[in-house]
C-alpha cells in the first residue's frame, strides 16, 4: 500500500468514527430522554422506567465500540502512512488522544457500569476529533531530527493513555460536583438518577487517578531520559515540562489530601478537577500558543 | 528556664507544623503554582535572548520583575525556599516514619481492639476453630497475633515500604540535581566542518562550570569534524536528518577514531556526553586591502533566522585602516518577493546570495565590552556600500574589495558533563518502583475474636477493594469445615 492512500484510508476511517460516535451521541441522548418521559399518574414524584430505553442504551455502546473499532485502525494507517508512530503533532496526538479517551472509557464500562457517562465522554470524543480534522490536520509527513527515537513510542503514548484517564477522572469528578449540588439543594433531577451515587463516583474518581499515577510519573521520566539524549539535559524547566511538573504535583497533591488527609467528596472532587486542567492547559495552550522545544512543526 | 522551656516547646511547635501533612500539602500545591510564573515569563537558563527582548519591550516593567526573580524562576530564592521547605517537611516525615517501620520488621500485629463492632467490615458468626483460621491466614501469608482467644493478622506491610521508597527517592533525585549544577559543566562550541576542536576553556564561545567544578576538569579530548549530512523533506523544507561525522581522540594527540553523532544519538566521555545541538553555514570570503593583498580569507559563522537557514552575521576586519565591517545575510537557496525582499525558499545550498551591507570606521573592538560575533555596533561607523553577491563574485567598496567564494556547514557540539544524572535516573526508577508498591498494595487488617459470640471484623488501610471479600471467603471456608 502506498503512503498516500494509506493517509486517506486513515482519513476516511476517522470520518467513519465520528459518525458512529455521533450516533452514539444521539442514541445516549435519547437514552437519558426518553426515560425522563414516562408519565407519573399515580406518583408525585417522576418515576423512570428504564426498561424502555434499554435497548436504545445498549445500542449506544455498541456505536461507541464500533466507533472505537474504526478510529484504531484509522490511528494505525495514519501511521503507516508515515512510516512510524502516529504522533508527530497535535493532529496525530488529538486522534489518538480521543482513541485513548474512549479506549478508557469502554474498559471502565465493563469494570464498573459506567454507561451513564456515554454522552459526555461521546460528545468529548468527537469535538476532539471534528477540531483534529477541521483545525489540526496536516498532512502526513517524516518526522523531525529530534524525534526520531525509539523514546517517541514509549513517552508519548505513555502520556496520552495518562491523559486519556485523567480526563475521565474530570468527567466523574464534574458529574460528582453537579449532582452534589441538586442533592445539597434537595433530591437528584431525574435523569439523573440512573447514576451512581456520590460516594461511588468520588471513589471511582480517585481509582483512576491512583491507577495512571504511576503511568503519568513514569511519561516523565521517561520524557526526562530522552530529553537528555536529544537536548542535552534530562530537565530544563521548558514550557512543557513545567507544566508536565505542576499536573504531576497537583496530582501528588490530590493522592496526599485523599490518602493522607482524608479529603472526600467536593473538596476532593475539586481539587482533580484543578489538577486535571493543569493537564488540558498543558496540551492546548502550550502547543498552541507556547514556546520552546516541544512545539513542532507548527502544531 | 522558662524562656528555654518556652523556646524549645516554640520550636518544636514549629517542628511539628513543618512536618504535617496539612503543611506538606500547602507546599505541594505552592510549588505548582509558583512553577507558574516560570512557563509565563521567559527564563535566563532557556532563552536569554528573548530575555533581552523584553527588557528592551518593557524596560520599567522588566526592572520589576527581575526584581522578582521572574526571569529565574527555577533558581529564584522563593522558589528554592518553597521546595527546600517541603523536602525538610518532607524528610521530617520520612524519616521518623522509616525508622518505625524498620523496628516493625518482625513485629507482631497490634493487639486486638476491644470493640470490634466499630470496624469498616463486621460480622458475627458460629464459633470456629481459631487454631484452623490461624492457620488459613498463615498460609495466606498475614502476620499473626495469637491471643488466647482473639487473633489479630496484619498483611500489605509493604504498601509503607513502597511509600518510604518512593518519598526517600525523592531526596535522591533532588540530590542528583544538586550534584549535577555543582559539579557539572556545559559549553557550546560552533565548529566549522573540516576544523578541530580541542576540549579546553578557550574553545568555547560559551561555557559555564558548577561551583565545585576545576576549569582544568575537562575530559583532554579532540574532535575534528569531517563531514555534516542534513536531509531536508524537499515538500515542506523540513529537515529530516542530520548526520555528523566526527574523528576524535581522547587524549588529544592519540590515535583517531571515527564516530557519527545524531540529533538522539550523543558521543560519550565517560560522564561527558557531545550533543549535535544546532547547524548553519559560514560562508567565505577574501577581502584584500586597496594595494590587493589579502587581509581576510576563512569562513565566518552565521545566525540561521528561519527555518530555511536564512542567516545573519558579522565578518570584522579590524587589520584594516580605517577598520572595515561587513553585517551580512546569507542565503542559501536566494528567492525574492516584492513583500520580504531577498529571502531562503530552501534549507540547502542550492543558489547562494550574500548580501553585505559595508562599513568603516571604529568597530569598538578595543573599548572591553564584549561584543557579539554576529552583530557590529556601528555606532561610530559610516556605511560605504551595499551589495548581494553570488558566488565567486567581488565587489570593489573603495577600501578594498571583498569576493564570495564559497561556503560550510558548521555544527554546534553542546559539551555536557552532569555527573548527578547517573542518580537521578536511579531515583527516579527507584521512585516508580516505591509508587507502584505503595499505590497497588492492599495494607489491611484482620481480627477474629470469641467471647461468648464470634466476632470477625477487618480494616483496610487504603481505599483499595478486596477486603469484604476475604472475609467472606474466611468466613466460609471456616463454616464449610465444620
Amino acid at each position: 500500500m502506498s503512503d498516500n492512500s494509506a493517509a486517506l484510508l486513515s482519513n476516511n476511517l476517522i470520518y467513519a468514527a465520528m459518525l458512529f460516535y455521533t450516533l452514539a451521541f444521539f442514541a445516549h441522548a435519547i437514552e437519558v430522554a426518553w426515560s425522563v418521559k414516562t408519565p407519573a399518574k399515580s406518583v408525585k414524584k417522576t418515576k423512570l422506567d428504564f426498561s424502555r430505553t434499554e435497548r436504545i442504551g445498549r445500542l449506544a455502546s455498541a456505536f461507541m465500540v464500533i466507533g472505537f473499532l474504526l478510529l484504531l485502525p484509522g490511528v494505525v494507517f495514519r501511521g503507516i502512512s508515515a512510516n512510524r508512530v502516529p504522533w508527530g503533532n497535535m493532529y496525530e496526538f488529538s486522534i489518538t488522544g480521543a482513541l485513548a479517551f474512549s479506549a478508557a472509557y469502554l474498559f471502565a464500562l465493563k469494570k464498573y457500569k459506567l454507561r451513564w457517562l456515554g454522552l459526555p465522554v461521546a460528545l468529548s470524543t468527537l469535538l476532539t476529533l471534528g477540531t483534529a480534522v477541521t483545525l489540526l490536520y496536516r498532512p502526513s509527513a517524516p518526522l523531525m531530527p529530534a524525534l526520531k527515537s525509539p523514546w517517541l513510542a514509549i513517552h508519548v503514548s505513555a502520556a496520552i493513555i495518562s491523559g486519556g484517564v485523567f480526563l475521565l477522572a474530570n468527567c466523574i469528578a464534574a458529574t460528582y460536583l453537579i449532582l452534589d449540588r441538586y442533592e445539597q439543594k434537595g433530591v437528584r433531577p431525574v435523569w439523573a438518577e440512573k447514576l451512581p451515587s456520590l460516594e461511588v463516583l468520588d471513589n471511582l474518581s480517585y481509582r483512576l487517578v491512583a491507577l495512571v499515577f504511576p503511568l503519568w510519573t513514569f511519561s516523565v521520566i521517561a520524557g526526562a531520559i530522552w530529553a537528555e539524549a536529544a537536548w542535552g539535559r534530562y530537565w530544563g524547566w521548558d514550557p512543557k515540562e513545567t507544566w508536565a511538573f505542576i499536573t504531576w504535583v497537583a496530582y501528588a497533591a490530590y493522592l496526599h489530601a485523599r490518602v493522607t488527609i482524608g479529603w472526600r467528596g467536593r473538596k476532593a472532587a475539586w481539587l482533580c478537577l484543578l489538577a486535571g486542567s493543569t493537564f488540558l492547559f498543558n496540551y492546548i495552550y502550550i502547543n498552541v500558543w507556547g514556546t520552546g522545544r516541544h512545539t513542532y512543526s507548527g502544531l | 528556664m522558662s524562656t528555654v522551656l518556652d523556646t524549645r516547646s516554640f520550636l518544636r511547635w514549629c517542628w511539628r507544623q513543618l512536618t504535617s501533612m496539612r503543611t506538606a500539602l500547602i507546599l505541594l500545591l505552592l510549588l505548582a503554582v509558583a512553577a507558574i510564573p516560570g512557563s509565563l515569563f521567559p527564563q535566563r537558563s532557556q532563552n536569554p535572548i528573548q530575555v533581552k527582548q523584553f527588557f528592551a519591550e518593557n524596560p520599567e516593567t522588566a526592572i520589576w520583575l527581575d526584581r522578582l526573580s521572574l526571569f529565574n524562576v527555577f533558581s529564584s530564592p522563593w522558589f528554592s525556599a518553597i521546595y527546600l521547605l517541603l523536602f525538610i517537611s518532607l524528610i521530617g516525615c520520612v524519616l521518623p516514619r522509616s525508622i518505625e517501620h524498620l523496628k516493625a520488621i518482625g513485629a507482631k500485629p497490634p493487639l486486638t481492639p476491644k470493640y470490634l463492632d466499630r470496624m469498616e467490615f463486621y460480622t458475627e458468626i458460629k464459633k470456629i476453630d481459631l487454631d484452623k483460621v490461624e492457620k488459613f491466614l498463615r498460609k495466606k501469608h498475614f502476620r499473626i497475633r495469637r491471643d488466647e482467644n482473639s487473633i489479630s493478622a496484619e498483611k500489605g506491610y509493604a504498601r509503607e515500604t513502597g511509600n518510604l521508597l518512593f518519598h526517600l527517592s525523592l531526596v535522591l533525585i533532588l540530590l542528583a540535581v544538586g550534584i549535577g549544577s555543582l559539579l557539572g559543566s556545559r559549553g557550546d562550541a560552533i565548529v566549522n566542518v573540516g576544523d578541530r576542536f580541542i576540549n579546553t576553556p578557550t574553545s568555547y564561545d560559551i561555557l559555564s562550570f558548577g561551583k565545585y567544578q576545576a576549569e582544568d576538569s575537562l575530559p583532554p579530548f579532540s574532535l575534528t569534524v569531517t563531514d555534516f549530512k542534513a536531509e531536508y523533506d524537499p515538500v515542506t523544507n523540513a529537515a529530516i536528518d542530520y548526520e555528523l561525522t566526527v574523528l576524535t581522540a581522547n587524549p588529544a594527540g592519540s590515535k583517531e577514531i571515527k564516530k557519527t553523532i545524531k540529533v538522539n544519538q550523543p558521543l560519550a566521555y565517560g560522564s561527558t556526553k557531545i550533543y549535535l545541538q544546532a547547524n548553519g553555514y559560514s560562508p567565505i570570503v577574501i577581502v584584500r586591502d586597496k594595494s590587493g593583498k589579502i587581509i581576510f580569507d576563512g569562513p565566518t559563522p552565521f545566525l540561521p533566522q528561519d527555518t530555511n537557514l536564512s542567516s545573519i552575521g558579522a565578518i570584522k576586519i579590524p587589520d584594516m585602516d580605517p577598520q572595515i565591517g561587513f553585517v551580512g545575510s546569507f542565503l542559501p537557496t536566494a528567492d525574492r518577493d516584492p513583500i520580504r525582499g531577498g529571502f531562503s525558499s530552501y534549507p540547502e545550498v542550492l543558489d547562494p546570495r550574500l548580501l553585505v551591507s559595508i562599513w568603516k570606521g571604529d568597530l569598538g573592538l578595543n573599548t572591553g565590552i564584549p561584543q557579539s560575533v554576529y552583530r557590529i555596533d556601528t555606532s561610530k561607523m559610516e556605511r560605504i556600500g551595499l551589495k548581494a553577491l553570488v558566488l565567486n563574485e567581488s565587489y570593489d567598496f573603495g577600501e578594498g574589495s571583498i569576493t564570495f567564494t564559497g561556503w560550510k556547514s558548521w555544527v554546534n557540539l553542546q559539551i555536557v558533563n552532569d555527573p548527578g544524572k547517573g542518580f537521578a535516573l536511579v531515583g527516579a526508577i527507584l521512585a516508580i518502583l516505591g509508587l507502584l508498591i505503595s499505590l497497588f498494595t492492599r495494607q489491611r487488617r484482620i481480627w477474629v475474636k470469641q467471647s461468648g459470640k464470634t466476632q470477625v471484623a477487618g480494616l483496610a488501610k487504603n481505599g483499595i477493594p478486596g477486603l469484604e471479600q476475604e472475609i467472606d471467603e474466611l468466613v466460609k471456608e471456616m463454616s464449610n469445615e465444620r
